[in-house]
């Protein structure tokens, strides 16, 4: 495969590196006990959000889910703006009303974060079917896990966007393991892209952990959504490294397959790959990993330091 | 514009002025275009040819899918206006309805709203059976972030109809089968009624007779009856069951002393048990006997003719429920 410019290979290490470390600051900040939240580490997962996103427009669409928050980040939500809903404070990016499962930011083309498992998938049809209507040439891309190619949804929404052939593209982030059960043990067939094959339209199976791959598969599939050719699945193969949510210390993983994906972490493989590849010198990733602890100190500060929302707020908002 | 119509006409003029004035108005759902016979009862006849299929569209049998379809365009600014053939047909693709389009605006801190219409029909009466004609309305009024309509004329479908479009938050547009041929009056083209405003049908000292959709029917002739009997009844239509027009009610309730709530929805826990609840809380002190609930039996709808109709009620029960509410005598003193 050809490697990719310096800037792209770059641009995604940022993504990647900002979403790995807010997710350990998440962790230590709920560890301290200073906030409380359903969490969803998508902790090993970042190169799949940042290899899509840097092939895409401020004003693309993207729905995504309760395990999203490195969707978010790689799509351009403002980290402060994360950080205050999270701690359910006013300057959230929902005014506290969503917390981390509902963050919603129009102005990165982050439409909806949805708590139930697979009802993405309709509703960025219908961001889709908006821009079909609309001819405004945006993509939308969804994310999900494996465990949601097994709702009716999910199939429900491959046939309509392809009957119609609608610009969005459906990414299954396949961690292999749905909350608590093991991917072959919920799931009746070998592969999530194979399921494309049913609703006529390309289903890619990528390695989830290799940027090139991802964007490769990303670029076929958002030239097509943009050329009138209709949806694409991409099933990208990855694994979460933080159980289901915090607590969870997955005892219904095997140890060999824990081990092995730790040894295949993608974050330090690409650092390393890039380091290799004279993409940038180690002096210069720290710089920029400094850069961005930097920004996340922000972050918190500003959370913390915002106000918390008004309790008379809380009949606002329920209709217009 | 036609002097008098039916409810079929009047939903098919107020979508044909709704897409013919607003280009992010379009409709979706099973076989409503004209290329697959422009709804099950015509409703939506000659829309598509109008204004194009790319714009009237008919779906494939996903209403998850397409419910879901009409949330996303509706984040993305459209209005469409969806339809459920039937309302039972609603249960597959509540969490599109309760979980999405009702809290979207709520969770996204007001950023992204979802103003959809999603148009259904019901009705006992056709012996279609436990899952093609229940009222399930009370599911949708127990959700914040919905309001729910049910028209029981012409005029009213017409003007609600329209309202509920322009709305910026999600309605649920419930049509009663059994009224739909109803002949009444036409509204004007682009008439409006808001949501949320219920209508004094007709005014009366005695009892008020409070109703929507179908019920309109039944205590309007029990009420003329009454009138010749000596029993002066108020009646009002709510038009919107959430959020229900409270001081309207209320003050009627002051006025007379009496009320009663019919429904074709079964009894328990329904708009009937809410509406009899609020007004014990606001007007208790001027009743002059309980507040009375007329409505189905708490049972699916049978299929058996005379089952069907012994499952709702007749004229009569409401006309003995008036009865007994005049002639209360508070008798454990």
């Amino acid at each position: 495969m050809v490697k990719l410019e310096n800037s792209i290979l770059l641009s995604i290490y940022e993504k990647m590196t900002r979403i790995k470390m807010n997710d350990e600051r998440f962790i230590a900040e709920m560890s301290a006990g200073r906030i409380t939240m359903p969490y969803y580490s998508a902790r090993g997962q970042e190169c799949i959000p940042a290899s899509i996103s840097v092939l895409l427009n401020s004003d693309d669409y993207l729905v995504t889910i309760y395990r999203g928050i490195h969707d978010m980040l790689a799509k351009g939500v403002p980290a402060k703006l994360i950080w205050a809903e999270l701690a359910g404070r006013e300057t959230g990016a929902c005014k506290g009303k969503g917390g981390p499962m509902h963050i919603t930011h129009p102005a990165t083309g982050c439409m909806l974060t949805t708590g139930i498992v697979g009802a993405g998938l309709p509703i960025a049809t219908g961001l889709a079917l908006s821009s079909k209507m609309r001819g405004d040439q945006r993509v939308t891309v969804t994310n999900f896990g494996d465990g949601a190619s097994n709702i009716g949804a999910f199939h429900e929404s491959l046939n309509l966007a392809s009957v119609w052939k609608l610009p969005v593209i459906f990414v299954c982030q396949n961690n292999r393991y749905a909350e608590h059960t093991n991917f072959a043990k919920g799931t009746a067939c070998d592969s999530v892209a194979s399921r494309a094959s049913s609703y006529n339209m390309p289903g890619v199976q990528v390695d989830g952990n290799d940027p090139q791959a991802v964007y490769a598969a990303a670029k076929a599939a958002i030239e097509r959504a943009r050329g009138g050719d209709g949806p694409t699945l991409i099933e990208a193969m990855t694994f979460r490294f933080n159980g289901h949510t915090m607590g969870d210390a997955g005892g219904y993983i095997p140890e060999e397959e824990y081990k092995t994906a730790k040894e295949n972490d993608p974050y330090p493989i690409f650092r390393a790959f890039l380091e290799e590849a004279s993409v940038a010198t180690a002096e210069a990733l720290n710089e920029l990993d400094e850069a961005i602890s930097l920004e996340l100190e922000e972050a918190v500060r500003f959370a913390y330091d915002s106000p918390l929302v008004d309790a008379s707020d809380v009949l606002k908002d329920v209709f217009a | 514009m036609p002097k008098n119509e039916n409810i079929i006409s009047a939903v098919n003029r107020a979508l044909s002025y709704a897409l013919e004035n607003d280009k992010d108005v379009f409709l979706m759902g099973e076989d409503i275009a004209d290329e697959e016979g422009g709804g099950v009862l015509k409703v939506t006849h000659g829309l598509s040819s109008k204004y194009g299929a790319d714009r009237v569209l008919s779906t494939p049998i996903s209403e998850m899918a397409f419910t879901g379809a009409g949330v996303g365009a509706a984040i993305a600014g459209m209005k469409p206006v969806v339809e459920i053939m039937l309302m039972n047909f609603t249960a597959v693709c509540m969490d599109q309805i309760t979980n999405h389009a009702a809290k979207i605006r709520y969770m996204s801190g007001g950023q992204t709203s979802v103003p959809m219409v999603i148009r259904t029909m019901t009705g006992s009466g056709f012996q279609t059976g436990g899952q093609h004609s229940d009222f399930l309305e009370a599911w949708f009024c127990h959700t914040p972030g919905l309001k729910v309509v049910m028209p029981s004329n012409a005029k009213d479908a017409y003007g609600l109809l329209l309202s509920a479009i322009n709305d910026p938050d999600p309605v649920i547009y419930i049509e009663h089968t059994a009224s739909y041929w109803n002949e009444g009056e036409a509204a004007e083209d682009g008439e409006l009624i808001p949501i949320g405003k219920a209508n004094i049908v007709k005014e009366g000292n005695d009892i008020t007779l409070i109703g929507y959709s179908r019920s309109m029917m039944e205590i309007s002739m029990v009420a003329s009856k009454l009138q010749g009997e000596g029993i002066s009844c108020e009646v009002i239509d709510l038009r919107t069951v959430s959020p229900i027009d409270y001081d309207t009610v209320v003050k009627s309730v002051k006025k007379t002393g009496r009320a009663l709530i019919a429904h074709e929805a079964v009894k328990s826990f329904g708009v009937g048990a809410e509406v009899s609840a609020t007004i014990q809380e606001r007007a208790f002190k001027y009743l002059k006997a309980p507040v009375a609930r007329v409505a189905s039996k708490d049972t699916p709808v049978p299929f058996a003719k005379n089952l069907e109709t012994e499952f709702t009620y007749a004229l009569s029960d409401i006309e003995n429920a008036v009865l007994s509410c005049m002639n209360y005598v508070e008798s454990d003193k």
